[in-house]
């Protein structure tokens, strides 16, 4: 089911540069009203519930309502990403609550040095199969 | 950049901006954050422009946004020509193997790039149990390039920790455009948010691409992208069929809703050729779960030997006596899988 926004919640982002979930929406979805200053759903059955809004709102304004096959009727189910770890709250309309923790990468954020201690592309190897990193030799079909 | 809506500047005639460029990615997911990574590295010595155009914001873009819990091919141990096989028994013989293995024997060298830059990767823990992203570096497990033993679900899939997946490879990929953008000194060679909709052809060379054009979902702007080569990464076409989730679980697909087809309309209205086009994937949604994994859903039915002429004999049914009774109907012989 679709990313909601409790319009409470929502401050429109005014203190932040942008509003986060339209920055991030991989299908554009999310919309600000300039008026009311609330972000909003606009297309719901276009939503992949993929929950990059959720994850990136910065007041915890956007849920999105489970699936009965995980979560019943009444549950709801919050992340909450860390700068290495996400944590998943799901709770359950008897109180219950549940937690999961997961592990979301190894490095600090912004720290990827994508040619450090990679070699130079060798141009004489252009034609060849493997990429510029690629150091043993590559497999080739055996007759 | 916020969103215009709700004015009258869309009456206007757009602006039209024109960038030159030599390698034009379009697209910003998985497959374009790669070719950036690669082509900078080849491109900047020659000062070779590269340019990435994403309709989204490249952090959470493509198939891969919302990350994923496993990747699917990691060679390993594993011979490539034994994948081209499973790929090809899987697709009923109808793939270009070449394309196959040529995957299969690089794809190993993209998996450790993606652990290094800090994708946590599950392995194999001393008493053969599994051990998460973190608890495998804790417990000072080698990195995949060391020989690392992943933890395997299935002969090629991995498991990983792959909530930011994107967001990881994007970081080392707007870098390497970043790299790019230095060597060559453009102002900008990384669009968010501009969406190519027409490839257009050499005027003098019809047989060749030569140009890209896109309108910003931002501003009332148009792009026109020169390029001497062009990488079209634009995604598969979801929702080819309707679906049978009615209104707001339109959306619950295997693939990303956003994926429009344009991967495929650019390139076949500028006269690519369009390859391994025959099988069309289309997971199968059943209670508590959708999706491929495995290709459960079509190739659920156990194996059994073949059958010899003496079991394919007709079987008579109880449930199945004729209701009147000759000879042909009679010997129809039952199909493999209704013999018991």
């Amino acid at each position: 089911m679709p990313s909601y926004v409790i319009t409470e919640k929502c401050d429109g982002c005014k203190a932040q540069d942008k509003t986060a979930c339209q920055y991030i929406c991989p299908n554009d979805l999310m919309t600000l009203n300039r008026d009311l200053m609330k972000a909003y759903n606009q297309e719901p059955e276009q939503c992949w519930e993929c929950y990059n809004c959720v994850k990136i709102c910065p007041q915890q304004a956007i849920e999105i309502r489970a699936y009965q096959d995980f979560a019943p009727l009444g549950a709801n189910v919050i992340p909450m990403r860390g700068t290495d770890s996400i944590m998943w709250t799901i709770k359950f309309r008897n109180g219950i609550l549940k937690r999961f923790k997961f592990p979301i990468r190894t490095t600090a954020e912004g720290s990827v040095d994508p040619y450090k201690g990679k070699p130079e592309a060798n141009m004489a190897k252009l034609k060849q199969p493997g990429y510029f990193t690629t150091s043993k030799p590559m497999p080739v079909i055996k007759k | 950049m916020e969103k215009e809506t709700c004015t009258f500047s869309f009456c206007k005639k757009p602006a039209i901006e024109e960038i030159e460029t030599d390698l034009l990615l379009i697209g910003g997911g998985m497959a374009c954050c790669g070719a950036a990574f690669e082509g900078a590295r080849w491109a900047n010595p020659k000062k070779i422009k590269i340019t990435m155009v994403d309709k989204a914001a490249t952090d959470r873009s493509g198939a891969v946004a919302m990350g994923l819990s496993a990747i699917n091919t990691y060679m390993g141990e594993n011979d490539p020509a034994d994948y081209v096989k499973m790929v090809r028994n899987d697709l009923m013989g109808i793939v270009r193997e070449d394309l196959i293995y040529d995957l299969g024997r690089h794809v190993d060298d993209s998996v450790q790039l993606f652990e290094e830059w800090g994708l946590p990767i599950w392995k194999v823990g001393d008493d053969g149990f599994s051990l998460d992203g973190f608890q495998a570096k804790e417990a000072g497990k080698a990195m995949l390039k060391d020989g690392g033993k992943p933890v395997r679900s299935g002969k090629w899939q991995i498991m990983i920790n792959g909530e930011s997946y994107k967001v990881i490879v994007a970081e080392a990929a707007k870098k390497a455009l970043e790299s790019n953008r230095a060597a060559t000194g453009v102002s900008t060679n990384h669009y968010e948010r501009v969406f190519i909709v027409k490839l257009y052809n050499d005027a003098k060379e019809p047989n060749r691409v030569a140009a890209a054009a896109g309108f910003s979902v931002r501003e009332n702007k148009i792009y026109i992208f020169k390029a001497k080569a062009m990488v079209l990464a634009a995604g598969g076409a979801v929702n080819v069929f309707r679906p049978r989730s009615t209104q707001e679980g339109q959306g619950r697909a295997w693939y990303p809703v956003w994926n429009s087809g344009s991967g495929y309309a650019l390139g076949l209205q500028a006269g690519a050729e369009l390859t391994m086009m025959e099988n069309r994937f289309v997971p199968a949604r059943f209670k508590d779960g959708y999706g491929p994994v495995g290709a459960c859903s079509c190739s659920s039915r156990p194996k059994r030997p073949t059958p010899s002429a003496k079991t394919i004999a007709p079987t008579r049914k109880p449930w199945r006596k004729p209701r009147r009774s000759t000879a042909s109907t009679l010997t129809i012989s039952a199909p493999p899988s209704a013999t018991t």
